[in-house]
């Protein structure tokens, strides 16, 4: 099992706490409508996590703002995606 | 710059294995045009150095979150400071790939997963003595390898490896659409990578110091949006100039990001308005430069990837194995090896698989 957490620990993010730049529109669709849940392995910060009710549960600390989720959720356009506020979000040490 | 590249890799791998081929020359050690590495951090505080230099004003820690425009035209941008609103002649769109401000006014649609790769990277440092011994370089010298294969699962998709002053950039992507159908995680293929036995001992005793994650439009040149209207014109990836074949974006970035500057260096020099008719100057200068010519010759190439995923799966694999048959020695003679490698490509391709394949990868390509 790899260990995103270490990975994301070498990063330097500032966080905007309380003001997430990702969400999931409606929840339900998550657990309704979609099959595949294809954010749960493809955010390589694995941001997304199955949840036990069906769902899909997001946090959006460690997110690299590669844009995959919004992208790879094309049937359902479930993800309401924007950059973090200026000055926040990843911090680019060398990129 | 990190380092200017005097070598090139490039390797097949299977599983144990890689076959591949190298071109280094001290040639690239002159004053000509040239590959470099560089890392985004540094290099960017450098450009805007000089943008600053050259009268620009450069405002950092600002996003902007949508184009101000009165009826089709853009006539500036809106900032998420207080009161940031910034009104221009002309914008020019370079917000990367996801390019949500081109989006949000409906300049182009959303991005399919189909044409964009996702690619994760580690950055490895060590002491620049020991990247300098390992790939027999000397000086700022660098290499780049760029690597296909097993490594991928079978997905359309390749990984790189560059070296830098004290530290090895170390990545892997493959289309967006093939890790949907895959089910695997992106970091699940760069463990994989860094465990290879070709790749293991290049990293070994370096430490990784930052992860990151990219998209890369990959769509060339069938997914490029139009490229200006009234009062604004969009370049490099927000634009998806990405020379997917020949790994090549920074430099599409650079000359379109350029070309747009000198379409409104001239326009305002002949004192005409940045309207779309004036603008299109821009598409004209892009469409005479390597940047769509490239784009252009290579225009089937995505589609036909899509069609044949064993150009990244079945060939490797093939490859590895005549590489290996052929060159153990174990007292078999030469024409029985020959034979066993001809009859290991025709049974996982037939005869009229190769030939197609051949062709697939002619017209894609010519």
């Amino acid at each position: 099992m790899i260990k995103i957490e270490e990975k994301l620990f070498q990063n330097r993010y500032r966080v905007d706490e309380g003001r997430p730049h990702i969400q999931i529109s409606d929840p339900q669709v998550c657990v309704d409508d979609c099959k595949t849940q294809s954010c749960t392995f493809a955010c390589p910060a694995a941001c997304y996590a199955k949840d036990e009710g069906g769902g899909v549960v997001l946090t959006t600390d460690g997110c690299l703002e590669c844009g995959t989720c919004r992208v790879i959720c094309s049937e359902h356009r479930n993800v309401d995606w924007s950059y973090p506020r200026g000055g926040h979000g990843i911090l680019f040490k060398f990129g | 710059m990190e380092r200017h590249v005097i070598e090139q890799r490039m390797w097949v791998l299977d599983d144990k294995s890689f076959i591949g081929t190298n071109y280094r020359s001290d040639a690239f050690n002159s004053d000509q045009p040239n590959r470099y590495t560089i890392l985004r951090a540094p290099f960017d505080k450098w450009f805007s150095g000089k943008v600053k230099a050259a009268g620009g004003l450069v405002i950092c820690e600002t996003t902007v979150t949508e184009l101000i425009q009165e009826g089709k035209k853009v006539i500036g941008v809106r900032t998420d400071r207080e009161g940031g609103d910034i009104y221009a002649d002309v914008v020019i769109l370079a917000d990367g790939v996801n390019s949500l401000l081109a989006q949000k006014s409906g300049f182009h649609g959303e991005l399919e997963a189909k044409n964009v790769a996702l690619a994760v990277k580690e950055i490895h440092f060590l002491p620049e003595e020991v990247v300098q011994s390992r790939f027999n370089i000397k000086g700022n010298e660098g290499v780049v390898i760029e690597i296909a294969g097993a490594v991928t699962h079978g997905m359309v998709g390749t990984a790189f490896l560059y070296t830098n002053k004290e530290s090895i950039t170390l990545g892997i992507g493959c289309l967006l659409s093939d890790f949907k159908k895959a089910g695997i995680a992106p970091y699940t293929l760069l463990e994989e990578l860094k465990a290879h036995p070709a790749i293991a001992p290049l990293l070994q005793g370096g430490e990784m110091k930052e992860y990151a994650a990219h998209l890369i439009p990959e769509g060339g040149y069938k997914a490029v949006p139009t490229l200006y209207g009234d009062g604004w014109m969009i370049a490099g990836d927000s634009a998806g100039l990405v020379n997917a074949v020949h790994r090549e974006g920074s430099n599409l970035a650079m000359t379109s990001g350029r070309l747009a500057a000198e379409t409104v260096i001239a326009l305002k020099e002949m004192r005409l308005p940045c309207t779309a008719p004036h603008l299109a100057r821009y598409k004209a200068a892009l469409d005479d430069s390597f940047v769509m010519k490239d784009l252009r010759k290579y225009k089937e190439l995505p589609e036909i990837l899509h069609g044949n995923p064993h150009f990244f799966s079945v060939y490797p694999h093939l490859l590895n194995r005549a590489a290996h048959t052929m060159l153990v020695v174990d007292g078999q003679d030469k024409h029985s090896k020959e034979k066993t490698i001809r009859g290991s490509f025709v049974q996982q391709r037939s005869l009229w698989g190769l030939v197609g394949d051949a062709y697939r990868m002619w017209r894609a390509t010519r």
